[in-house]
Order: structure tokens, then C-alpha cells, then sequence
């Protein structure tokens, strides 16, 4: 069913929510976004990742208001949103310390923002009874902030961004200070309710997981720049880069020169090696440097040669991951390069065939490695 | 319990009576018969009783009552503005010099001050009276009022802000309902040192008071130069036992308060 999926990104008759043109924002002399132009769409729920000080939280808050670009417009619904001042933005924000009020209680935090609109009391009451509802709050309804957990202060959070309804909404690592299991929890909430309500998410995360799973496109960041815009998977095992490569799971990258063969590229990577090939449809000369990423769960380790695959390496296992589910191996190329492995655990540990110091063949097939330029 | 040796116990009670055998003199001889303070001639409390009879001591009294609450909640409106100035107005051109003109009072030797204030008072032709200490008052106060409340300032979450604005208020609204609330607490102990400082200030007082207004800190001083009274020593006990209570009740307070919102926070995380 195509027509029902969602890639409003890849129709050309949909106009963008947000469109960024050309934005550039310095701080004195350090510049923080370098002329950055990217779309998001309605609906959607798109994430900002990268490491700290990439610049994500300075383009969320150009978003809400607190900074304007230096060069370069902001449209919201094909309006420049500069000249509008944050507290009469459609846009609403979670910030990463939560910022509730503490001397109002939950209910009074929630309603904070429809107060400010001015509607009438029981328009008020309806609205956070339904945003109550919707964070599962109701029991703490008359609670101050210190006295509920930090869990249910994110909900609250959540709540009084999301009662005035805005056309977005933007998260600040809005599940940073929740532990792993309600961080997971948390994050399926958080799709439900963005799916629920129809409101477009921003979120900003330095956590790759977190932005795989809920948001609908990332932007993967580094140093004032957008490496790449895409679809979680499509980020995953198409990157662009070997930054986008490195930055999202896990990876191995072998670089050297590169000669066109058959659909793709033949890449000698070290003296005495076997090539190694990959399907590609970029576009190199003889001889070019291009970047091999192998993901580890793509390699296949067997104790002998397998003679169907052209890209097999012959090594040594230098390490052992245990993981429970799945074993990662670190293996040893005689040239001292390091491959990653990764084989799921189908069977009880004593049955496990390979132990350190292993001698195995590491292959995988000729579409399973990405060939990069850069 | 804590058993306390020998050592402690000395030095507890002997740091205790350096603190307040002098106050416990003035007390036992308010409730003094005799008319000479350092002869002691039974118990009566009749000091007390001419005290409040004494139109020029209740006069006093109610200037400095006036001037304490009235300066020093001029003080607090400006050093709160003054402070937040400082914290949240970032880097403008002048800044050290308008922090370091806000803090100097706090070193100013109060008798430049209070010469300053009169020489201004004389040129601008100004009556002294209760106004003027008001204004003095005010002056010195304020930077006292800064000092408490930026401190508080500097550790605001500013993001709390950020979301008033992001909410739909105004700036001003978002300081009238998020800032203002949250720092209360220090803006109401900005103005009791305000206030305090106010009521027993003696040299910024009389060089702002005129024949038309005395504190009661000025009024005790010249008495005093004629001679302790007993009379004093009534007042002064009454100062005392005021204080004393104004003391001990906040602090009760306010560790009630803290004992609870622990309590709470406990609650909250094991549910």
C-alpha cells in the first residue's frame, strides 16, 4: 500500500511546515550553523541528532524563539517567522530540565499557557482534563512538581507543551534524565502521542537509538552542518558518509584506492589482501580513495573459506562482545586492522564454536558494504 | 545523643556567655527598682510602664517604624531590578562600572555616606526630616537588597523563563508569575536585612535627621550621653525579645518547610 505511507517529503505537490533557507548563526566569531537549507514536513517526527555542540539545540532554539538566525529565513507555513517574538510563535517547546513552574501545581503547570490565550475557565478545565488523560496524570493532578517522580515530570512536560496545541513542537533530549527501561517506554509513548494529536515533533537527541526510533526522518549533524537528511533506515544503511557511517551503530571502515568493476567497485585496501567489492552507483575514477562500511551484523564468521563470496578475509579473534542475544567478534587482519563481526546467539553458550585466538574467515556479499567517497 | 566532652562544654559556654551575658545584664536590670542602673534594689517592672508613658521614646519608635518599612521597600523594588540587571541584561558597555557602583556602599564608610547625603540634602534645599532618612535609608539598603537577590538570580534556571515566553507570556508576565514567585524568598530576606539594617542604622540617620524626626537609635545614643537610664534597658529588652522571636520563628519555619518538601521528594520517588 504505497498511497498510505507517509513521505510527504518525497511528494512534490506538499509544502513543507518548516523550511529552512540558507540559515547561518554565529556567536561572535564562532559560528554555530553553517548556511543550512532543510525541510520538514507537516506531521512529521523528525529528529536533530548529533554530538554535543554540533549546533541541534542552537536550530531548535531559532525554532522557539530565544535566537535569530544571523543570515539566512526561517519559514513556518511559508511565513518568516523572524519578526515573531517566541511567546506569539505556533510553536511550542519541552525543554531538557523539564522547567516546570515549581510553585504551581500540575494541574496549574498545564493550564499555565491556555491562561495566557485567555480563554474562558471551563475551556481551561476541558482542555487539561484531556491532557491529564492523555499523559495519564489524572491521580497527580494537584501535585507540585517536587512531589511526583521524573517520569511523570517529563509527562507533565509533555503535557504543557502540548495543551495550546501548537502547529510544532519541539523536544530538547526530552528523555535524557530518564533511566534505560523508561527512556524505552517513554519513547513509545511519545509516538503514540505525536501520532494521536497530528502535532509536527522536533526532537534534538545525541542519542542515535532514541532518534532510529521514533523519529520518521533524522538529520544527522556535525559542526554546524546537516550531513544528511533521511529515513532512519535509509540513514542506517545508506549513509552518505563515513561520519553519518561511524556516527549511527556500529561499523567497520576500510579505505584505498578503488577500480570500476561489474555493477560497482573493487577496493585494495592493504598490500598482500584480497580486493574486496562492492555494488555502487556512485561515480569514481581509477584509482580514486574510497571508504568501504561494513556493518557487523552483515559479516559472516566460518571457520573455513566460503567459497561462494568474493569478499572474504582471513583473521584472528581478538576479542569476544557478549551480549546476551548476540556475540559482536573482534577480528584481527594480519595487517592489524580490526573487523567487527556480529552473529546472533541462536544457540546455549557451551555450543558456541569460536574462542580467542581463533583462526576464521570473515565474508559477506557483494551488496552487504556501502562504498563511500568521503 | 552526642556525649560532649569536658573541652566542648567549656568552650560552648564560654562562647555563649561572650555572646549574651551582656544582653542578660541589660535585661535583669530593665526589671530594676532602683533609678541608678548598676545598683541593684529588687524587682519591679515600673520601667516599662514610664517607658510607654514617654511621648518622645514613642515618637521615635514610630519614625523608625516608618522609615524601616518605607526605605526598605524602596530598596527592594530597585536592588531586585538592579540585580536582575546585572544577571540577565548579559554583557552591555558600562557593566562593570554599574556592578561595581551598585556594590560600593557595601564598603563605603557610612559616614562619607551619610556626609554626602547631607551635603546633597543641603544644596538641592531639602527639609531634613523622615523623608530624607527614607532616601538614605534607601540608598544604603539597596545594594544590600542586590546582593541577596542576585545571588539568588545566578542559580535560576533560566529555561524557566524560556518557557513562560514560549507559553504566551509577555516578559514582563513571565517575571510577574514564574520569576518573581520563585525568588520570593530571597526578595522577602532582602527586604528584612533592608529592614533591619534600617532600624538600627545610627550614623547615615543623624546626619539625615533634622529637629523634625529622631530615630530611636539616634534618641537612645543622646540619652545615653546624659546617663543610662533604666529606661533604656526597658526598651532595649523589648528590642531584644522582638527580635528574639522574629528570629527563632523563621527559623522554625523555614526548617519545617525544608523537612517537608524532603519528605515529599522522598514520597514521590518511591511511588
Amino acid at each position: 500500500m504505497p498511497e498510505t505511507k507517509f513521505e510527504p517529503w518525497n511528494d512534490p505537490n506538499e509544502k513543507p511546515l518548516i523550511e529552512f533557507r540558507g540559515v547561518t548563526k554565529r556567536f561572535g566569531t564562532f559560528t554555530a550553523i553553517d548556511n543550512q537549507s532543510f525541510d520538514i514536513y507537516t506531521k512529521e517526527f523528525f529528529a536533530l541528532l548529533g554530538p554535543s555542540g554540533c549546533g541541534k539545540t542552537t536550530m531548535m532554539r531559532m525554532l522557539a524563539g530565544f535566537e535569530a538566525p544571523t543570515e539566512g529565513k526561517i519559514l513556518l507555513g511559508g511565513k518568516d517567522i523572524a519578526p515573531i517574538p517566541p511567546n506569539k510563535r505556533e510553536v511550542n517547546m519541552m525543554f531538557q530540565s523539564y522547567a516546570l513552574f515549581p510553585h504551581l501545581s500540575v494541574w496549574d503547570n498545564i493550564a499555565f499557557g491556555l491562561k495566557r490565550d485567555g480563554k474562558d475557565k471551563k475551556a481551561i478545565a476541558a482542555r487539561v482534563a484531556e491532557m491529564l488523560k492523555l499523559t495519564r496524570l489524572e491521580k497527580f493532578a494537584n501535585r507540585k512538581p517536587h512531589q511526583i517522580s521524573g517520569g511523570q515530570r517529563q509527562r507533565v512536560a509533555l503535557a504543557r507543551s502540548l495543551a495550546k496545541a501548537p502547529k510544532l513542537l519541539l523536544l530538547d533530549e526530552p528523555l535524557g534524565a530518564l533511566d534505560a527501561k523508561l527512556r524505552q517506554d517513554t519513547q513509545f509513548e511519545l509516538m503514540d502521542i505525536q501520532e494521536t494529536t497530528g502535532t509536527t515533533f522536533v526532537i534534538v537527541t545525541h542519542d542515535q537509538e532514541e532518534a532510529m526510533t521514533v523519529a520518521s526522518r533524522v538529520a544527522v549533524m556535525d559542526d554546524g552542518r546537516v550531513v544528511q537528511v533521511d529515513t532512519p533506515d535509509r540513514i542506517y544503511e545508506d549513509p552518505n558518509s563515513t561520519y553519518v557511517a561511524d556516527f549511527i551503530g556500529d561499523v567497520t571502515i576500510l579505505s584505498g584506492s578503488v577500480t570500476p568493476k561489474d555493477k560497482g567497485y573493487e577496493l585494495r585496501f592493504a598490500e598482500g589482501q584480497p580486493t574486496l567489492y562492492a555494488d555502487s552507483d556512485l561515480s569514481l575514477t581509477d584509482g580514486q580513495t574510497g571508504y568501504l562500511a561494513i556493518r557487523p551484523e552483515k559479516v559472516a564468521v566460518s571457520p573455513e573459506k566460503p567459497e561462494d563470496r568474493r569478499n572474504a578475509l582471513k583473521g584472528k579473534i581478538l576479542d569476544i562482545a557478549y551480549l546476551g542475544n548476540l556475540s559482536t567478534y573482534h577480528v584481527e587482519l594480519p595487517t592489524g586492522q580490526v573487523v567487527k563481526a556480529q552473529t546472533a546467539n541462536t544457540r546455549r553458550l557451551a555450543n558456541r564454536p569460536f574462542s580467542w585466538e581463533d583462526e576464521v574467515w570473515l565474508s559477506w556479499s557483494d551488496s552487504a558494504a556501502v562504498l563511500l567517497e568521503r | 545523643m552526642i556525649r560532649l566532652s569536658w573541652f566542648n562544654v567549656t568552650s560552648l559556654t564560654l562562647g555563649f556567655a561572650f555572646l549574651y551575658l551582656p544582653m542578660l545584664l541589660l535585661i535583669i536590670y530593665s526589671f530594676n527598682e532602683s533609678q541608678l542602673v548598676t545598683v541593684w534594689a529588687g524587682f519591679s517592672t515600673k520601667w516599662y510602664g514610664e517607658l510607654l508613658t514617654n511621648e518622645s521614646y514613642l515618637d521615635a519608635a514610630w519614625v523608625t517604624l516608618r522609615v524601616a518599612l518605607v526605605s526598605s521597600t524602596i530598596a527592594t523594588i530597585l536592588g531586585t531590578m538592579a540585580a536582575l540587571v546585572l544577571i540577565r541584561a548579559g554583557r552591555f558597555i558600562g557593566r562593570t562600572l554599574f556592578s561595581g557602583m551598585i556594590y560600593a556602599p557595601l564598603v563605603m564608610p557610612e559616614v562619607i555616606t551619610g556626609l554626602s547625603l547631607l551635603l546633597l540634602f543641603i544644596g538641592i534645599g531639602l527639609d531634613r526630616g523622615v523623608v530624607t532618612i527614607i532616601l538614605a535609608h534607601t540608598t544604603f539598603s539597596m545594594c544590600f537588597v542586590s546582593v541577596v537577590v542576585s545571588s539568588r538570580l545566578m542559580t535560576f534556571d533560566k529555561s524557566l523563563e524560556e518557557a513562560a515566553l514560549d507559553l504566551g507570556c509577555s516578559p514582563f508576565q513571565a517575571f510577574r508569575l514564574v520569576t518573581l514567585p520563585i525568588i520570593a524568598p530571597s526578595v522577602i530576606s532582602g527586604w528584612l536585612l533592608a529592614f533591619t539594617l534600617s532600624l538600627d542604622d545610627l550614623v547615615i540617620a543623624s546626619f539625615a535627621a533634622g529637629p523634625s524626626a529622631t530615630t530611636l537609635p539616634i534618641k537612645v545614643w543622646s540619652s545615653i550621653r546624659l546617663g543610662v537610664s533604666p529606661e533604656i534597658n526597658a526598651l532595649s529588652t523589648i528590642l531584644i525579645g522582638i527580635v528574639a522571636v522574629g528570629v527563632i520563628s523563621a527559623s522554625l519555619i523555614s526548617k519545617r518547610t525544608m523537612l517537608r518538601q524532603m519528605a515529599e521528594e522522598q514520597a514521590a520517588e518511591r511511588a
